[in-house]
């Protein structure tokens, strides 16, 4: 008899505890849900805010980032001289200036017309280094630009590059607006 | 620095238009600054041929209707071995599951998204409204405890993808000595702690990024993380599922959440005949022993002792909390503003040095006000500093209760799963004879 009353008393508390458990998660639930309904979130840089340091390059989670240089061919000027395309012929990286050129020779051209070569980049050979984004902001119309190129992105809950980001440049973005390419400024 | 460059890019080429190039850089480049964004240097060119200019390159996400066939799919692998463990009771099946796991959610989804991570992103969106959460996050959070709180943690059993692969390797389990286990058992609560901590103030998902398998699943990490996993594995083969005992925070939440389960897997179908056959079978050392009658202790000593516990838990709360929070400066500089914070401090006081990491000079480029950056920086570390008394404080009652809970006696008489540390695999189901007479009962009845 003493040991039913005790059973029970357990079963009862168990229950209690049970229910309290069962609430709170149907709390957590549903209040959060309520915050989700506005779309998943995924990750983008602002190449506005982006000072080419090559952190993109060195600290995503994938061997090869998920960063990539993006050509935005509607702002290209179609130059001869590409500040990221390194000549087929050059035979010595001597003149420190090759340095600054596609360490992959991922950016790849072809002729159109006297003076003009339309430039466009293999994405599998692109590392995310930024150094033909930095001169081609510096010398050129900055056409070409960083961006988490999302097919790749396996969309990690913490972007270890926005971690390592020194310009803070990473952000969520909508599923609508998934990348951030920027256009000529308006005043210039 | 910019006019050197261009020079010695220039130089090998001679043509005219080049030339004219060169001329019309140079000519833009003195108007603008140096590092101006997207200005307009060189027009669009107008082609004389019908050329059309190509479309920017950027590839689509996947359709989000995917999301939600995980979501189904995690029900129903969770219905389906919940059915096979408490039901039908069959292990094979069991393994089958584990393996599908295993393969849809590791290697084709994989590894992401986990319940094990999802804890950081519900305690996020709790404290920081500003967080969308995806609602599979919330789904694969609440799913599982649900299912624990009725049947136990089946989860664990097989539909977990980092338990499905440990599964595997549990080849040639050794039985841990109890206090090893209780001790090992603390490092969960702590990486529990601290993976709230830093998940309430919206800082890092630490869980993620140590995440030991899902470099395995992708195919695709750094050396360090092959490292982790694959040392996890092997030690694996002889301490059964490391990661999930030792380690894992979500099952620290299951653990306490199955201890209050509805139902549970039971060793025998029946009446226990404490025939020691299943003492050995569990590779997890979840199986609790009859207690025998001589144990059962003096009532007056035990009761004094749990008023002693009971006494002592407050004051631990307050001695752990204490503790912890002493290092809540530690934990923010995972923080990036801390962090950056803390270099500009360092910098200003010893001016002229060689080498300014680039995150100084980006802020310093960005022209935001210094005040503000510091400001920020202390709510943060405030943030942290309580944050780290709440963590403390709950370690410490966790510790108190424990406790508490070893002078409160339970009598067996017969072989019991343990709930809270039994992940359901269903191993011991195979050793039971009573199983084997109630499979021949049910044989009998059918030829009949």
């Amino acid at each position: 008899m003493d040991k039913d009353k005790k059973i029970k008393r357990r079963d009862f508390i168990n229950t209690g505890i049970r229910f309290g458990i069962g609430a709170g998660l149907g709390a957590i639930a549903v209040g959060l849900s309520v915050r989700s309904a506005s779309g998943e979130a995924l990750w983008q840089l602002d190449p506005s805010k982006c000072v080419q340091c090559d952190q993109c390059s060195k600290s995503c989670v994938l061997q090869t980032s998920a960063v990539k240089c993006i050509h935005v061919t509607d702002m290209c000027g179609y130059c001869d001289l590409c500040s990221g395309y390194l000549h087929a012929g050059t035979k010595e990286l001597d003149t420190a200036a090759e340095n600054r050129l596609c360490p992959t020779g991922a950016i790849q051209r072809k002729y159109i017309e006297e003076p003009y070569f339309e430039y466009h980049i293999v994405e599998e050979l692109c590392n995310g280094c930024g150094k033909c984004v930095k001169n081609c902001g510096a010398f050129g119309n900055g056409s070409l630009q960083l961006q988490v190129q999302q097919k790749l992105c396996v969309n990690c809950n913490q972007c270890s590059i926005a971690r390592a980001c020194p310009a803070e440049a990473f952000t969520r973005v909508d599923t609508k607006n998934t990348y951030l390419l920027k256009g000529f400024d308006k005043k210039s | 620095m910019g006019k050197e460059l261009q020079n010695t890019i220039f130089s090998t080429k001679r043509d005219f238009s080049t030339k004219v190039q060169i001329f019309i850089m140079v000519l833009v480049l003195s108007l603008f600054a140096y590092n101006s964004f997207a200005i307009q240097r060189f027009p669009k060119p107008e082609f004389e041929g019908n050329y059309k200019i190509p479309p920017t390159q950027v590839t689509k996400i996947q359709s989000p209707a995917l999301q939600y066939l995980d979501i189904a799919v995690l029900i129903g692998a969770m219905s389906l071995i919940t059915w096979m463990i408490l039901k039908k009771r069959f292990r094979r099946g069991v393994f089958w599951i584990s393996v599908f796991s295993l393969l849809y959610f590791g290697f084709y989804r994989k590894g992401c998204i986990c319940p094990v991570g999802s804890l950081q992103n519900v305690t996020m969106a709790i404290f920081n409204p500003d967080y969308k959460i995806p609602f599979t996050a919330i789904a694969f959070f609440t799913i599982p405890l649900g299912f624990t709180l009725f049947f136990g943690r089946t989860f664990c059993a097989g539909v977990c993808p980092l338990g499905a692969i440990q599964d595997l390797f549990a080849m040639r389990p050794i039985s841990l000595k109890p206090w090893i286990r209780y001790l090992l058992g603390l490092i969960p609560l702590i990486y529990l702690g601290l993976a709230l901590l830093y998940a309430a103030t919206g800082t890092d998902f630490i869980v993620c990024r140590y995440d030991p398998f899902v470099g395995l699943f992708r195919h695709n990490a750094t050396y360090l993380m092959f490292l982790i996993g694959g040392v996890l594995l092997l030690t694996g083969i002889f301490i059964a599922r490391p990661y999930c005992r030792f380690l894992c925070p979500y099952g620290v939440i299951l653990n306490l959440v199955s201890r209050f389960s509805r139902k549970h897997v039971s060793i025998a179908p029946g009446k226990c005949i404490n025939c020691k056959l299943c003492e050995h079978a569990c590779p997890y050392d979840a199986i609790d022993k009859p207690t025998g009658l001589g144990v059962k202790n003096d009532n007056r000593e035990l009761i004094k002792k749990l008023i002693i516990y009971c006494m002592i838990t407050p004051l631990l709360v307050v001695v752990c909390g204490w503790t912890v929070s002493r290092y809540h400066q530690d934990f923010a500089v995972v923080n990036f503003k801390v962090r950056l914070a803390k270099e500009l401090m360092a910098n200003e006081n010893k001016a002229g040095t060689a080498l300014i990491p680039t995150e100084i000079t980006t802020f310093k480029s960005s022209g935001k006000p210094l005040e503000n950056l510091y400001k920020e920086a202390n709510a943060i570390v405030h943030r942290f500093y309580v944050g780290s008394w709440i963590m403390g404080a709950l370690i410490g009652l966790v510790f108190g209760l424990v406790l508490a809970r070893l002078t409160i006696f339970k009598y067996r008489d017969e072989y019991l799963v343990n709930k809270g540390s039994c992940l359901s695999c269903a191993r011991c189901l195979e050793y039971c004879p009573v199983e084997d007479t109630r499979g021949q009962i049910l044989k009998e009845s059918l030829i009949e």
